[in-house]
């Protein structure tokens, strides 16, 4: 044990249960800790720019955290002035508020005693006085800007991931039950044609689905971008793979009582494979919410763009606006963070025994 | 698995009503073509969809292929023969883009060839080190898992903006580097440094992904063999290659599969993080599809086909043996 934890390579062997923590332990956390600020600090450091002031985000270098100029109000001023920290020639320091600034110098005035008159001071004598401001101007001027044309992409964003998502389940379900619940000529084949579409990505087929998506009147459409992915291999195998571990009994009992087969699928099997049915949304939703190369192709027009197209468009515009460009960034991937850590579980779980996304 | 069965119940009640709805005609259909058929009707929005945008578009993808001009009408199309591919594989040197006659194409082909196993290799070398780290007896696990994975949930776009970020003259890397006396680095207009980034950034946003897969794998090693090694006074460096690596060959294999097919089609984050530049340093195959056949006036649907099947042939190769993969898995497990 001892002799095993001494060598370098000792980080390597796979332990698990009580023991006391070693060097190799250290390595682990020093390994991970390093891996949190990797993964973790630059998502972080989006969000938290996103709260910065335009003149504050230009800065360089950056300020860890959003900043801004501490103001006052002065009497006989119509708006808050800028603080100052002033040195004076003999070293003596005071604080003052800037009123205009000419030049190398700037006017100041005492903001205890306004009716002392202005002062004029060199630039290089006066600090700003800053102080911690989480500015949300960038979020509301977001939302507000440009005829609200960021709400038309949520809409159009949560239109497509929730109606291509329902659609996904049932077809899928409906598949599924096909494929799992019933002995038919063909049945093999028909599998088989679900999942070979495993072989067609749409990176290989774009051209002619934008030629299909064309011809059914659906380019800058919606439902351009939803139809072309709602049948989903790997959806059917999962759920098909559930089902099968569904009793047939069950089926049979309510056939003696008369119900249609539809009315078996909807009233009995789904509600039983719920918990498929929970993975296949969860990875539904994830792909939906984030698509971009068939919105790219098919979506042309700002009216239809979803939020991914509007933020990725937004860095081709010319004066980029930094702060707005943040929190598009942010609310984009705001929902899916939400969403990851109440169903952190079930999303790893999911990838871990099916390896679909 | 049922924490959030509420949210299901009240989903189930909203899709009850079509579902309703759809009853009698259901059952008409079940009457009218007997338990024999009816499977076929509870296939076929799937098929139909299937037939629609996967199976035709493979049709008329070789169709493309194998005709000329800008039309994107089949019908205004001319027959070429092998035309478009023979112009795309033409090349006075291999070795040298500039020699061929779609230089684009080639450039983005040795780009692959580069960042492909690179990035394939950085991913999962840095997925298994994480698995491991992440199967130890360590405090919090959950937590570290977590945060290695949660990048996977982020869109590519936001992955790129966020490194764009980051990344710019004026940015958080350089101002870090600055406290070290370094001098500012434009690290994505130089094409070696772009390209280095193109392959970190990648791995970033996609490494989670197979650490999640590779760690189910580890913890489905029985823990008795590992007993048993110890008892025998293994070296770490023993066990590690003569148990873990071994017994995690299935699963690695499979991961490295799906990262080579996942890693072929790269385009999202490259193109929003370096637009495939500069010049043509990160441009990668899928986005010389998306130039040729969208992006770049006039649009040559005929090349990008061509270059779509070569791609598809690619990706099939790989599929089939990863297909190959999981049926065997599944017969194990």
């Amino acid at each position: 044990m001892a002799e095993a934890a001494a060598t370098p390579l000792g980080f390597l062997a796979l332990k698990r249960g009580g023991r006391r923590a070693d060097w190799t332990d250290w390595v682990t956390y020093g390994y991970l800790g390093l891996g949190v600020v990797v993964m973790l600090v630059p998502v972080l450091w989006v969000v938290l720019s996103s709260f910065k002031t335009e003149g504050n985000l230009m800065e360089f270098p950056p300020t860890l955290l959003p900043e801004a100029a501490k103001t006052v109000a002065v009497k006989g001023y119509e708006r808050p002035l800028p603080l100052y920290v002033v040195k004076s020639a003999d070293g003596r320091t005071a604080t003052l508020a800037q009123v205009r600034r000419v030049g190398i110098e700037a006017q100041m005035v005492d903001p205890a005693h306004p009716e002392a008159g202005l002062v004029t001071v060199p630039v290089d004598a006066a600090t700003p006085i800053r102080h911690f401001h989480v500015g949300t101007g960038n979020y509301t001027r977001l939302l507000d800007s440009a005829g609200g044309t960021i709400w038309t992409s949520i809409y159009n964003t949560v239109f497509i991931t929730v109606v291509a998502t329902a659609i996904t389940l049932v077809m899928n379900a409906m598949a599924a039950f096909a494929l799992s619940k019933y002995r038919f000529r063909g049945s093999g084949v028909a599998l088989l044609a679900i999942l070979a579409t495993l072989m067609v990505p749409a990176t290989v087929v774009l051209v002619p689905i934008y030629l299909i998506v064309s011809e059914l009147g659906l380019l800058n459409n919606v439902w351009g971008v939803i139809l072309p992915v709602i049948s989903t291999p790997t959806g059917v195998f999962l759920l098909r793979q559930y089902m099968l571990t569904i009793p047939d009994e069950l089926l049979e009992a309510a056939r003696m009582d008369h119900a249609s087969e539809w009315r078996i699928f909807w009233r009995l099997i789904l509600p039983l494979a719920t918990p498929a049915l929970a993975v296949v949304a969860i990875f539904s939703i994830m792909s939906r919410w984030n698509d971009f190369l068939l919105p790219l192709v098919v979506l042309n027009k700002p009216e239809v763009y979803t939020l991914q197209l509007a933020l990725a468009g937004y860095s081709d515009e010319n004066g980029i606006q930094y702060g707005m460009l943040l929190a598009m960034t942010t609310l984009t991937a705001l929902p899916l963070a939400v969403g990851f850590l109440f169903l952190q579980r079930y999303i790893t779980t999911g990838i871990a025994s099916t390896g679909i996304k | 698995m049922h924490s959030d069965g509420k949210a299901m119940e009240y989903l189930g009640a909203a899709a009850a009503l079509p579902a309703r709805a759809l009853e009698p005609v259901m059952a008409g259909l079940q009457r009218v073509l007997g338990m024999g058929r009816l499977p076929w009707v509870f296939l076929a929005p799937n098929l139909a969809i299937i037939a629609l945008f996967s199976l035709a578009p493979v049709l008329i993808n070789v169709m493309y292929s194998v005709t000329g001009t800008d039309n994107l009408y089949p019908g205004e199309r001319t027959f070429v023969g092998l035309a478009n591919f023979a112009t795309l594989l033409e090349c006075g040197n291999y070795l040298d883009p500039a020699t061929c006659s779609r230089d684009l194409f080639w450039r983005a082909v040795r780009n692959a060839l580069v960042f492909v196993p690179t990035q394939v290799a950085v991913m999962i070398g840095m997925a298994l080190a994480t698995a491991i780290a992440l199967n130890r007896d360590i405090r919090a696990r959950g937590f570290f898992r977590g945060i290695f994975f949660f990048p996977v949930m982020l869109s590519p776009v936001v992955v790129a903006m966020t490194w764009l970020w980051l990344l710019q003259r004026d940015g958080a890397l350089n101002g870090i580097l600055g406290l070290f006396g370094f001098e500012r680095v434009s690290w994505l207009t130089d094409p070696s440094r772009a390209f280095k980034w193109s392959v970190f950034v990648t791995v970033w946003a996609h490494m989670g992904f197979y650490t999640i897969i590779l760690l189910a794998g580890l913890q489905s090693i029985p823990a008795d063999i590992y007993e048993a090694a110890k008892m025998d006074r293994a070296s770490p460096w023993r066990v590690f290659t003569r148990i873990t690596l071994p017994l995690l060959k299935p699963v690695l294999l499979v991961v490295f599969i799906l990262a080579v097919i996942r890693s072929v089609q790269t385009f999202d984050e490259i193109y929003v993080l370096t637009g495939g530049g500069p010049g043509t340093a990160t441009k990668m195959i899928v986005h010389y599809i998306f130039d040729t056949g969208f992006a770049v006036m006039p649009r040559n649907y005929g090349l990008a086909s061509a270059a779509s099947l070569m791609l598809g042939l690619v990706l099939f190769v790989f599929t089939a043996i990863q297909m190959r993969l999981a049926r065997g898995g599944g017969a194990n497990g």
